[in-house]
Formats: structure tokens, C-alpha cells, sequence
């Protein structure tokens, strides 16, 4: 789960990563000049009105201003709330009060897939894409990666300072720096963070060192220890698809893509070659849905009701291998399924094989329910689904 | 021959609720020499439906049963812990079938068990494995395949059923299929399998399934191409039509946006065939490509 700025800043500040003073978020133009008024009356030169949305190039994309007074955070807040930033729509913008800045930097810890370890990335060059800097000025970024053998117990003080005094950190501030390493570190570990990224870190003019923006993403499989991550779930803040948001709520995997095909198969590695062989059938997918490895009745009929939702799909693909569960059962669940929807337009186009496949079939083809089209190879069902969704 | 298990596999099962129960019935009914189950508060009882042992712990397992795998079906919550503990009592093997488990409790697992050696870990989020005609330790359908001389490695579940099925339909059967799991970090990489193929002298070839995200792929390729050129590799990599930074059921199955490249299944495709592997487009080109590579001899 993707954390924006200002719940990326709440997390780094209870765990003593320094953060510019709190601000608020603001979902209307008049939240954002009360907001405005509050903060500059309470000392603040100027506000800084950010779009809230779980995407990088806020800046670029103009989601992101300077307001050195109410009237210019009301007249950004107007251009900002409801802007597209990359297809995620504005729904929230974070006043805060703005910080002086005298240098930017760029701090992150990160999941290291590759090495099984948790990678640092430091570097003197902030406030621009880490990957952009890493192109055109790599010996400007230290790249860490720490065993868990290595951080037991946590960022060793020691190695933080190592790491920031090698990407060349004033030499003022590099005591301060590793400092908030060692405690980024730590929030990263012990709020099950996979990335936990500050761009641009700041030195103020002041000389103090903050982290002015937050990037974090939580381990889903970790919801279990911190209450399923409920604090965070805001509605509509950066709103998922809604169907993704249901999907989630009853704990289906499904992610909306842009095509017209419906697909649903058990397994995601199954689904995702079902998205394959559509697109090379010459169709698209809209969607990608894992019924699970059981495919029953309530699982089929739950997750078919879901892939009708979507007012994009013309025709559906399901694709099932009965492995431990039996062509038979599964022939069931569809029809089962078909019976609680009711009356749906869209066809299902259903290829079914593996164990019992053919008693499967000969139940599907039996039962002669107008919405089924059976097909025998997952080549043949692509291409009947993509041929009725043109038509449709 | 096949590898990780065999005739020889003797099976405790950490997790011994309904669904490690429906399972390791399936793997005894298969001719799995299922010797135990553990259980925190019924050690000394006997396992219902298996007529084996519970024991509290697995060292108990390995020391009264013979245990020498163990197959965690436990919850996620107690998966690392569990796996912990098997790697303490002394199995050699362990395959790690649930799924969920947090990437942080895996990497200090894979620290300890992996990085430090001497055991097998499979998984998590995984299928487990088969050698047919020998052993079955997890969820795989025993009966779409029959023994033969394929090794088949996979991140993903249905879609390795997919084509040992098409494979068994062709009349090709199989030495083991492993499957690895589709997590992040996982004990058992894809270049450790193809490396146990490859010195296994009963596997004449190798089918793998790929996914999009990571990178393993392209490294087990890079070692097909130096070290096994001449044995038949055919490969599928899931996802060509996964949009950038989605994860795609698996948690690790997922493109990350604005990363370093090759992590798409284009990619990894391009990669791969600059090793000299085939890689299809779907499971059934797969499997189709296998079958003619074995009929040319």
C-alpha cells in the first residue's frame, strides 16, 4: 500500500525523522484558505499547496505551488484540486507551512530484491528523479545494500555516517544526517515499509536537516500486525478504481486494465497468459481477476458479478485448470454462478481443462445456457472472446 | 532420477489444520511418506484421517519420526517462525506453501536458512513440488502427469499444471516439477533448479515458467547458456501484457515504474533469447515447443 506525502510525513514523524511543522489536509478550496489563514497567522511566511496524489512529478505536472499569501493558496487550490496528474485525479492537496531551503538532498531505504537486504541510496543531488542523477551523475549517489545480519538491532550509527559522509554531505551536517538515517531506517522496519523515501531531504537555511516531501509503500502481507494498516485507508484520497477498491474489500485479486475483454481464471500466473494470449488474439484484457485455486460457486459467481461491473467488458473469458478441484465442480460453479447474476448481455466465453475437463464440458454443454460459449484450447477461447467483444 | 525428493522423502507437516490436513492426505494417498504433523498443544495425539503422529515440535518429528522435509502450512503470521524452527530441528528440506508471509520476516529467513546453507528451502507461496511415481509434498495434482524425463520449473501454480498436462498429453512425462512461488524472496531461486537438472542424470530437458518482475530469470538463462548449451530449454514468461508498477496476484509479480528495465516479460524475453533459449508466447506454444524439441531428438 502506497502512502501520500502527508501520511508518509505523519509516519516519519512519530518515528523521529525530523518533518517540516504539521499542516492540513484540505479537500475543498475553502478548507484550503482557512487552512492558509490558520498557518500564516500562526507565523508562517508562506504555505505551500501540494497535490495528494500516490505518483511521482507532482511538481512538474503544476500539483504543486508556492503561496506566500491566503490569496495565492486560494487561486492554486483552484487550479490544483481535480487536476490529472498521470490519470490520478486530485482529490486532496496538504497546506503547509513553507520551509526555507538552502540545499536538497535525496535519502531512501528500499526492500532489496535482488540481494535479499535492504538497499540505502544516498546522494548530495536532490530534488530531481534519484534515477535521473544516477544516469547522468552516478558517482553522486552511494548505493548500500545491508544484510539483515547487518542491521540487527537496527541502522548501526557508525555505518550511517559512513554512507553520508561517502556521498560527500556538508560536513556540518552529517552527524545530524545519520542520525535521521539510523531513524528512517528504523521506521522503515518497524512500520513493514518496502520503501521509504525522502526527495528532496533539506538543510534549511537555518542549518536544520528535514525531510520535505515522503515517499513510503507498506508490505501488504504485514496489515496483520498493524491493525490492516487501517489508519491509512482514507477514502477518496487518490482514489483506486472502484472496482479495485471492492475487489480489495472482499479479497479478490483484480486489477482493472483498459481492454474489452473480461478475464477470470484460477492462478495468477494463469491469468496473467490469459492476458497474453487475448492481446495476441488481437483483443485486450480489461481486467486481470484470480478466482483462486478453488473455483467455486461463491468464489465464481462473487468475482463473474465483478467483471460484469465494469461497463467496459463485452465479452468474458474464463479460464480454468482444474487441478485438485474437478472439471466437473468447476462447470458447476460457473453455472451456479450464471444462475444468482441473472440476466447479463456480455458472453462467457469458457475454456476449461486439466482434471475431469471433459466431464466439465459435457456439464457446460448440457446445461445449454445461452450466456456460455465453450471453447477447447485457450488459443480458441481468446479468439471467439476478442471476436464477440468487437461485435458487442 | 529427481531431484529434492523421492522414495526417500519423509514428510512432517507444520500447519495441521483442515487445509494442511486435506493436503498431506492427498500426498500420502499419492505414496508420500507423510511420517508426522506438529502442533503446539496436541503433541502425543494422532493425526486423524493420516494415522501418523503429532508431535509438539519438529525436532520431536525429525528425532522420533525420521522426518527429513518438513511442509509448513502454517498461517502467515507464524510462517517465518515455523520455518525457523524446521531449520533448527535438522530437516533437510523444507517447502513453505503459504502465502502471504511479509517480505521482511522472509529476508531475515532467507539470512539465516539460505545465506548459512545445508538446508533446502522452497518457497513461500508456493505449490511445492512432484516427482512423479516417488513423492508429492504440497499442492500439486498428482494425477495430470506420470514419470518421465522433463524437469519443469515455475513461479506460478495453474500455469505449471497447464503444461504438464499438455506435456502428458503429448505422452512426455516428468522428473520433478518444482515450483518456486511468485514472492518476492524465495528460498529456492529459479538457477538453483536448473542447476540440480542439470546434474540430474535422468532430466534430458528443462521447461520453465517465468514471471514478469525480478530478475532471476535472466540469471539462471546467463548460466543455461555457459554452462548446459546443448540440453533442450524451453521457456515462458507470464505478462507481456501487465502494465507497469500493478502487482499482478503474485506479490512479486509486478513491474516496478521507473526502474532499472528487465523486469517485463518483453524483456526478459529479449534476454533470454540472447542466451539461445526458446521463449514462447503463451503456455500451449510452450509446451508445443518442447515436444518438438524431444521428437527431434
Amino acid at each position: 500500500m502506497d502512502l501520500v506525502e502527508f501520511q508518509g510525513k505523519q509516519l516519519f514523524g512519530r518515528n523521529g525523522v525530523p518533518v517540516p511543522p504539521p499542516g492540513t489536509a484540505c479537500r475543498t478550496v475553502d478548507e484550503v484558505v482557512a487552512a492558509a489563514e490558520k498557518h500564516i497567522g500562526d507565523g508562517a511566511t508562506a504555505v505551500m499547496v501540494k497535490a495528494q496524489v500516490k505518483t511521482g512529478g507532482r511538481g512538474k505536472a503544476g500539483g504543486v505551488k508556492y503561496a506566500p499569501s491566503v490569496d495565492a493558496a486560494r487561486e492554486h487550490a483552484e487550479a490544483i484540486l481535480g487536476l490529472d496528474i498521470k490519470g490520478h485525479i486530485v482529490n486532496v492537496v496538504y497546506i503547509e507551512p513553507a520551509s526555507d531551503i538552502a540545499e536538497e538532498y535525496y535519502l531512501s531505504v528500499m526492500h532489496d530484491r535482488v540481494n535479499k537486504g535492504h538497499l540505502i541510496i544516498c546522494s548530495r543531488e536532490g530534488g530531481v528523479e534519484i534515477e535521473e542523477v544516477n544516469r547522468t551523475n552516478p558517482e553522486a549517489v552511494v548505493k548500500r545494500t545491508l544484510l539483515p545480519a547487518e542491521s540487527v538491532g537496527g541502522l548501526n550509527i557508525g555505518t550511517a555516517r559512513g554512507i553520508v559522509a561517502e556521498a560527500k554531505f556538508p560536513a556540518d551536517i552529517v552527524d545530524e544526517t545519520a542520525e535521521l538515517l539510523v531513524k528512517l531506517f528504523a521506521a522503515y522496519r518497524d512500520e513493514d515499509a518496502t520503501l521509504a523515501e525522502i526527495n528532496p531531504l533539506i538543510k534549511t537555511e537555518g542549518g536544520q536537516v528535514i525531510a520535505l516531501d515522503a515517499k513510503v509503500t507498506l508490505d501488504d502481507n504485514a496489515a496483520f500486525r498493524h491493525d490492516g494498516f487501517s489508519e491509512w485507508k482514507i477514502e477518496g484520497i487518490d482514489a483506486d478504481d472502484p472496482l479495485e477498491a471492492e475487489a480489495k474489500a472482499k479479497g479478490i485479486q483484480y486489477v482493472k486494465l483498459d481492454g474489452s475483454v473480461g478475464v477470470l481464471g484460477n492462478g495468477a500466473g494463469l491469468v496473467m497468459a490469459t492476458l497474453d494470449v487475448v492481446a495476441q488474439n488481437g483483443g485486450r484484457a480489461a481486467n486481470f481477476l484470480d478466482v483462486g485455486g478453488g473455483a467455486s460457486a461463491d468464489a465464481m459467481a462473487e468475482s463473474l458479478g465483478l467483471v460484469l461491473k465494469d461497463p467496459s467488458v463485452k465479452s468474458v473469458f474464463i479460464n480454468i485448470f482444474g487441478g485438485i478441484t474437478r472439471g466437473e465442480e468447476v462447470a458447476n460453479g460457473i453455472l451456479e454462478a450464471i444462475k444468482r447474476l441473472g440476466d447479463f448481455p456480455q458472453k462467457l466465453v469458457v475454456r476449461l481443462d486439466g482434471t475431469n475437463a471433459e466431464e466439465g464440458r459435457r456439464i457446460l454443454e448440457e446445461a445449454a445456457s445461452d450466456s456460455v460459449v465453450a471453447a477447447a484450447t485457450m488459443q480458441e477461447a481468446a479468439a471467439t472472446a476478442v471476436e464477440l467483444a468487437s461485435q458487442a | 532420477m529427481s531431484i529434492f525428493i523421492d522414495e526417500s522423502t519423509k514428510v512432517v507437516v507444520q500447519g495441521i489444520g483442515s487445509q494442511g490436513t486435506f493436503h498431506a492426505k492427498r500426498n500420502q494417498a499419492y505414496g508420500t511418506h507423510v511420517v508426522a504433523g506438529t502442533h503446539p498443544k496436541k503433541g502425543g495425539t494422532t493425526w486423524e484421517g493420516l494415522d501418523v503422529p503429532v508431535f509438539t515440535s519438529v525436532k520431536e518429528a525429525v528425532t522420533e519420526a525420521g522426518a527429513n522435509t518438513s511442509m509448513v502450512m502454517v498461517p502467515a503470521p507464524f510462517t517465518k517462525d515455523a520455518i525457523l524452527e524446521a531449520y533448527e530441528a535438522g530437516v533437510e528440506t523444507i517447502i513453505a506453501i503459504t502465502e502471504g508471509v511479509p517480505v521482511h520476516d522472509m529476508t531475515e529467513v532467507y539470512d539465516t536458512v539460505v545465506r548459512r546453507g545445508g538446508v533446502r528451502l522452497l518457497g513461500p507461496n508456493c505449490p511445492g513440488l512432484i516427482s512423479p511415481g516417488k513423492s508429492n509434498v504440497g499442492i500439486i495434482p498428482a494425477d495430470i502427469t506420470f514419470p518421465g524425463k522433463v524437469g519443469l520449473v515455475s513461479r506460478s501454480g495453474t500455469l505449471t499444471y497447464q503444461i504438464m498436462h499438455e506435456l502428458a498429453q503429448a505422452g512426455i512425462g516428468i522428473s520433478t516439477c518444482v515450483g518456486i512461488g511468485g514472492d518476492p524472496v524465495i528460498g529456492t531461486q529459479f538457477l538453483d533448479v536448473i542447476e540440480a537438472f542439470a546434474a540430474d542424470p535422468e532430466t534430458d530437458a528443462i521447461a520453465f515458467v517465468g514471471e514478469i518482475g525480478g530478475a532471476e530469470e535472466q540469471k539462471a538463462g546467463a548460466w543455461i547458456r555457459d554452462n548446459i548449451p546443448d540440453i533442450p530449454v524451453v521457456g515462458y514468461i507470464a505478462g507481456f501484457e501487465a502494465p507497469e508498477g500493478k502487482q499482478m496476484g503474485h506479490a512479486g509479480a509486478i513491474v516496478k515504474e521507473g526502474g532499472e528495465g528487465g523486469e517485463s516479460a518483453a524483456e526478459k524475453k529479449e534476454i533470454l533469447e540472447g542466451y539461445g533459449i526458446s521463449v514462447a508466447m503463451n503456455p500451449s506454444e510452450a509446451a508445443r515447443l518442447m515436444i518438438e524439441r524431444l521428437q527431434q531428438g
